[in-house]
């Protein structure tokens, strides 16, 4: 959250629905992000933050900046109807879903953006489908800008930020970020894991733009799948055989977007 | 007369979009629902026609629509919208959320019944079953009415701080046509000037609002809400008699209509009112002493003013165009609470009349009236 906010600077407005985030934030009327948080219910980030632009424009302040810091819950599940209608709008809105792949505010239930055999509060046998593909979901909607980001790659994250900045219409920005508890890993193996994960090929780092022009951002899929699941508690019990699944399934993630980046 | 842009045939909900337009609000988020959908085409028709300088919203659903208004409120400009039923079932959780955020948000709605099953009558169950959520109450019996109180709504709403619903009867209201006096726009500007709150969401200014608070913080923020709440009734006859003063017309806060030694007063609310007053002067002209009291504001319940009108009357008929089950009549609740405990309270006689838009013409509400006078006020509602 600091990386986003720092590269997009004072002249912002923070919509935080209910979320780890919004605890972060603060108490209201004071903000810990140094700009205005309005908190809206958790299903509504992107109508509230389009009713915020309006506003903002209403009253000549169209470079102020509007940016959502949401998790994949409040963007994936509940929020997904307006946020699909405000891109259908292209309303001018910076949108950015921190996806830490489930309800972790709660205890760390499952989401959509929960991967397939994963376990969570509410799928202790493992999760029975698979994780929601919201980048490829968002940039069907021919919007100007939709890329992935982790906190692996903080550079690339800040290119990201910087270009989504000098945009204008709908930009998401679908932030990959471990979550220590949710996940089960060690204090320290955040950012490792991170980075493995955009290594396994598992979340590639690339972006798009009006819907069409794909570019890959980050490096090469070199890792097994199996060395990004051993690590992780949430995966704890996986068999063999579904970690062949997984692999198999990232491997034609892997080559839908190299057909797509043709 | 230079204050009256002109008396023009228009519906209640064309009405409304006129005075929406004069009212010069800067964001307007609306979602189409019947019979609300004239509102939102005419205001989009003067959007297009370059008369009406405002940013239209027209998101996926009225969630969503309430969902932009309030931090478009916030953000330190006048906002509008309207809907109907459904619509305003949808938006009944931030409903909560917009009194809570302060947010004076003016919307109308057409009162129409709730699913299920499908209908598309005039019922008031929709309003009312949101009138715990902090919004300010007003119901409209004429189109003229409506778009007077549209006007007025804002100069309430942005004194106390809290939204203001308009409600209007579906088609009775929404869609008759009848020549509606529409007022000039200087003088909705010298009544109604640009709204510049005291707070407002901007980075020059760095405060915020929604996040987590503490329980003394949350209790303190309910009990300011309600003392906002206490202040509406003046706030509402101040606004109207100052509009009354530059229009000619004024609608009060509760009306009294041929309520001068009234042993039987008829209460009601919305298009119900006219009916009424057609029986009142059929009972008056056959010697009976009856009278009209209209409820213009619902919420706040105007407790002081109902105690003080019908204290003293011997019987009461409540008609309610509405039904909570497991009540009955929620304005005869309401006003059987406002009542209780005063001395030489009259005898309440409530009448679930019109239920799901079925018709109740005068004679109907003649009938009633006589009825209620040779007997005692059942304690439960009685289905007319």
């Amino acid at each position: 959250m600091r990386h986003v906010l720092s590269v997009l600077g004072p002249d912002a407005v923070a919509v935080i629905p209910p979320s780890c985030l919004a605890i972060i934030a603060g108490p209201q009327p004071l903000s810990s992000l140094r700009i205005p948080v309005y908190q809206p219910s958790l299903e509504s980030s992107a109508a509230a933050a389009s009713g915020l632009r309006r506003a903002l424009d209403a009253r000549g302040k169209q470079d102020t900046h509007v940016v959502v810091l949401a998790g994949d819950g409040g963007t994936y599940d509940i929020g997904f109807q307006c946020l699909s209608s405000a891109a259908e709008r292209n309303e001018n809105i910076l949108y950015v879903c921190f996806d830490n792949e489930g309800y972790m505010n709660t205890g760390a239930q499952k989401s959509s953006s929960t991967p397939h055999f994963a376990r969570t509060g509410s799928t202790p046998a493992g999760k029975l489908s698979r994780k929601k593909n919201l980048t490829e979901v968002m940039a069907a909607h021919d919007i100007p800008y939709a890329a992935t980001a982790t906190a692996g790659f903080l550079p690339d994250l800040a290119r990201k930020v910087q270009k989504a900045k000098s945009m204008h219409g709908l930009r998401l920005i679908t932030l990959l970020v471990p979550c220590l508890d949710g996940w089960g890993i060690p204090d320290d193996q955040g950012i490792a894991l991170a980075r493995l994960a955009v290594e396994s090929g598992v979340f590639p780092l690339y972006e798009v733009e009006d819907g069409c022009r794909y570019t890959l951002n980050g490096p090469q899929k070199t890792r097994p799948v199996r060395d990004y699941l051993e690590v992780q508690r949430r995966y704890r019990g996986v068999s063999d055989g579904e970690i062949e699944q997984l692999q198999r399934e990232v491997d034609a993630g892997w080559e839908r977007l190299q057909q797509r980046m043709r | 007369m230079s204050h009256d842009a002109g008396r023009i045939l228009l519906t209640g909900n064309h009405a409304v979009a006129w005075s929406a337009r004069l009212a010069r609000p800067k964001v307007v988020p609306v979602y189409p629902i019947t019979p609300q959908t004239p509102v939102l085409e005419l205001l989009t028709e003067f959007h297009a026609a370059g008369e009406f300088d405002a940013e239209i919203l027209t998101p996926e659903s009225e969630h969503s629509v309430m969902a932009a208004c309030i931090p478009a409120s916030l953000a330190g400009v006048r906002v509008f919208t309207a809907t109907a039923s459904q619509g305003l079932m949808l938006m009944h959780e931030l409903l909560h959320y917009a009194s809570g955020a302060r947010a004076p948000i003016v919307m109308a709605n057409v009162n129409r019944t709730i699913a299920s099953p499908w209908a598309f009558w005039p019922d008031q169950t929709d309003s009312l079953a949101q009138r715990d959520t902090g919004w300010i109450q007003l119901y409209a019996e004429s189109a003229q009415e409506a778009l007077d109180s549209v006007i007025q709504a804002f100069r309430v709403a942005e004194r106390v701080l809290l939204p203001v619903m308009v409600n209007l009867d579906a088609f009775y209201v929404s869609h008759s046509l009848e020549p509606v006096r529409v007022p000039s726009q200087a003088l909705v500007d010298a009544y109604l000037p640009p709204y510049a709150p005291e707070h407002f969401l901007d980075p020059q200014r760095g405060e915020s609002w929604g996040n987590v608070v503490s329980q003394d913080m949350y209790y303190r923020h309910r009990r300011d809400i309600g003392a906002a709440m206490d202040c509406v009734p003046a706030a509402v006859a101040d606004a109207d008699r100052e509009w009354q003063d530059r229009t000619g017309r004024g609608w009060g806060v509760i009306e009294r209509y041929r309520c001068e030694g009234a042993d039987l007063v008829i209460v009601t609310m919305g298009s119900m009112c006219g009916t009424a007053r057609e029986a009142v002067d059929r009972l008056r002209d056959a010697g009976q002493a009856v009278g009209l009291l209209k409820v213009r504001l619902f919420r706040p319940l105007p407790a002081d003013a109902l105690r003080e009108a019908l204290c003293g009357v011997r019987d009461v008929l409540v008609l309610d165009r509405n039904f909570s089950p497991g009540v009955g009549g929620v304005l005869h609740q309401e006003l059987r609470a406002a009542l209780y405990g005063i001395k030489g309270a009259p005898g309440v006689h409530g009448y679930l009349a019109g239920v799901g838009g079925v018709n109740v013409p005068p004679e109907k509400i003649v009938h009633l009236a006589r009825e209620a006078r040779a007997q005692d006020a059942e304690s439960e509602p009685v289905w007319a």
